[in-house]
């Protein structure tokens, strides 16, 4: 029962906080709509792929960016706390550090899943029309990733003492991990080598299971993208909790 | 608010033992944070641990409060072991740190509200033990409002609000007035004595300032390079130094006359200061007078903990440091080559 409520404290004070930072919602929805209206917009005026226009390609690639980045900086907010003390307060009490990651990364989950539905319903604006088996499955899609990267996050967070540290080593992360996932161009056709990169990173199965929902574009089966993605986060959950439980 | 409101009632009852450290030590890497500490508190008390900054004393509670594990010996709190149930240990402690840790995004109850849930405060009683700890502290008219728009005294109310919600049996506070103005110390201490006399909290508080622990503990023990030095009530120390102090500021004193009296307990002397401890200093003060020579001026005061602290460890705590402690230390064991 403690366990439960604590649970729900520490994802209810990572809420209010996202709440009340109003900042962070709009500078992270700016860059994804960049991407969607400036770069999607201008090469898709010339480009299509697979019957579908260039801007409404790389939508679930989008997505996938507006959860990969703001799900992996919440990481971020730990080292912050760390320095602050306010997790000192938290370390201290009668909670199990599974809890503690647990909360901490469902609060995350919840930022990166707000974030990215507000990008979801910019999809009506290009055209997309939803069902809502569709928002369910891609919904599912957003929150597993959501999981896998804000425990990235933390897991980093955990062993980092300055923030610099910790944006160093995610840019180094973040950016193969985005442009390596087929967001921007089909994975079908690709050189072996940069083959070899995108079947292992496990973003691709999320653009991929994405794209197949949304558009009926995908290169594997979209149960066998979910499949991956599952494995994904479920390992890096296990890694996470074990990461806070040598925390100091 | 007169310092009599403050002083300890003489014969107060203690309860049982509810901290036994048994060689309790830490080491950083080469230096002794730590040295081997035994102490016994009971419950009801104010304990205070002095010491400058880098004494030790930060890490000492911090190892009682789980935070550190012991490098050697360990400690029972409330009956129960600081390194096998830190869990259990962790449920009927509070600590307030030295550094504020409220989140001040957050409102004053927000902040007070996850701390219930996360200490197992039942939710029938959690709205109840908000608004107690709100009046204790004198917050109740901010408690909506954003801890950042509080002042420093502020949020140390609402630090030591957060540590008492759930009802610890031991509260542990780290330099709970550090950096605040006269009138909020005297609050604090008020408080903080309330909860000791009212409520049988036994408290643990590390303090750098000599005011602080002669008006507000009921026992003292002065820590110096990890080590406890002394350890009584305030007054008792104080009587250890044997007298009053009696401050001259003088030229060319004549002290061989003054070293011979039977009343003197002990003489320095700095530049143009002459340092006299002196027994029943009130009695004697003419006859030093007239034999020391020509002084420009005389200081007559009972020993402050400070004076204490001078004895023992030859010398004195600076209050002006309110920062550094433990790299401050590795950079004096370092140039001491210890």
């Amino acid at each position: 029962m403690t366990e439960l409520d604590g649970l729900y404290a520490l994802w209810y004070r990572e809420f209010k906080v996202f709440l009340r930072e109003k900042s962070r919602i709009v500078s992270s929805l700016f860059t994804p709509l960049l991407w969607i209206v400036v770069f999607g917009g201008g090469l898709g005026s010339s480009v299509s792929l697979g019957g579908t226009n260039y801007q409404v390609f790389i939508f679930p690639g989008i997505l996938t960016m507006t959860i990969l980045f703001s799900s992996i900086f919440f990481g971020l907010y730990i080292v912050w706390d760390k320095r602050i003390d306010f997790f000192k307060e938290v370390l201290v009490a009668p909670l199990s550090r599974l809890t503690i990651f647990a909360g901490k990364m469902l609060g995350g989950c919840t930022d990166a899943l707000i974030q990215a539905s507000l990008m979801l319903a910019f999809g009506v604006i290009l055209g997309i029309s939803y069902s809502p088996q569709m928002v369910a499955l891609t919904m599912i899609f957003m929150l597993v990733l959501a999981s896998a990267v804000v425990s990235i996050g933390l897991i980093i967070g955990s062993f980092m003492e300055s923030p610099e540290g910790f944006n160093l080593i995610v840019s180094f992360l973040v950016f193969p991990l985005f442009f390596l996932s087929g967001a921007l161009f089909p994975i079908d056709n690709l050189p072996s080598w940069l083959r070899v990169f995108t079947t292992l990173n496990p973003v691709t199965y999320a653009v991929d299971g994405m794209r197949g929902t949304m558009l009926g574009i995908s290169s594997f089966p979209v149960i066998m993208d979910l499949g991956v993605l599952l494995g994904f986060a479920a390992v890096m959950i296990v890694i996470g909790s074990i990461a806070f439980s040598r925390m100091k | 608010m007169t310092m009599n409101d403050f002083s300890v009632t003489p014969n107060r009852e203690f309860g049982e033992v509810v901290i036994q450290t048994s060689d309790l030590t830490k080491k950083f890497g080469h230096i002794m944070a730590v040295d081997h500490i035994n102490l016994s508190i009971r419950e009801g008390e104010v304990f205070g641990l002095l010491g400058p900054n880098g004494a030790g004393k930060t890490t000492t509670l911090s190892m009682l409060a789980t935070l550190l594990k012991p490098t050697e010996g360990t400690a029972k709190v409330n009956k129960h072991d600081i390194v096998k149930e830190s869990d259990a240990v962790r449920r009927s402690i509070g600590i307030v740190f030295q550094e504020p840790s409220s989140d001040d995004i957050l409102t004053g109850k927000e902040n007070l509200y996850l701390h219930a849930l996360m200490y197992g405060v039942q939710s029938n009683v959690r709205q109840q033990r908000i608004g107690e700890v709100l009046k204790l502290v004198d917050l109740e008219d901010r408690a909506k409002s954003q801890v950042k728009t509080y002042s420093g005294g502020m949020r140390r109310r609402l630090e030591l609000a957060r540590g008492l919600l759930h009802r610890p049996k031991i509260l542990f506070l780290d330099e709970p007035t550090l950096g605040l103005d006269p009138q909020t110390r005297e609050h604090i201490w008020e408080y903080i004595r309330r909860l000791a006399d009212q409520e049988r909290v036994t408290v643990i508080l590390t303090t750098h300032y000599m005011d602080e622990a002669e008006r507000l503990c009921d026992r003292v023990a002065i820590i110096d390079d990890g080590k406890i030095v002394a350890l009584d009530t305030p007054e008792k120390l104080k009587q250890i130094v044997g007298g009053d102090i009696v401050r001259l500021r003088i030229k060319n004193p004549k002290l061989s006359p003054i070293k011979e009296l039977p009343y003197i307990v002990k003489v320095e002397q700095t530049d143009d200061f002459v340092l006299l401890t002196v027994k029943n200093s009130s009695a004697h003060l003419q006859e030093i007078l007239s034999l020391v020579g020509n002084a420009e001026s005389v200081e007559l005061r009972t020993p402050t903990l400070n004076d204490v602290f001078l004895n023992y460890t030859g010398h004195e705590i600076r209050e002006a440091d309110a920062e550094g402690g433990f790299f401050e230390r590795a950079s004096r064991a370092r140039s001491s080559g210890k």
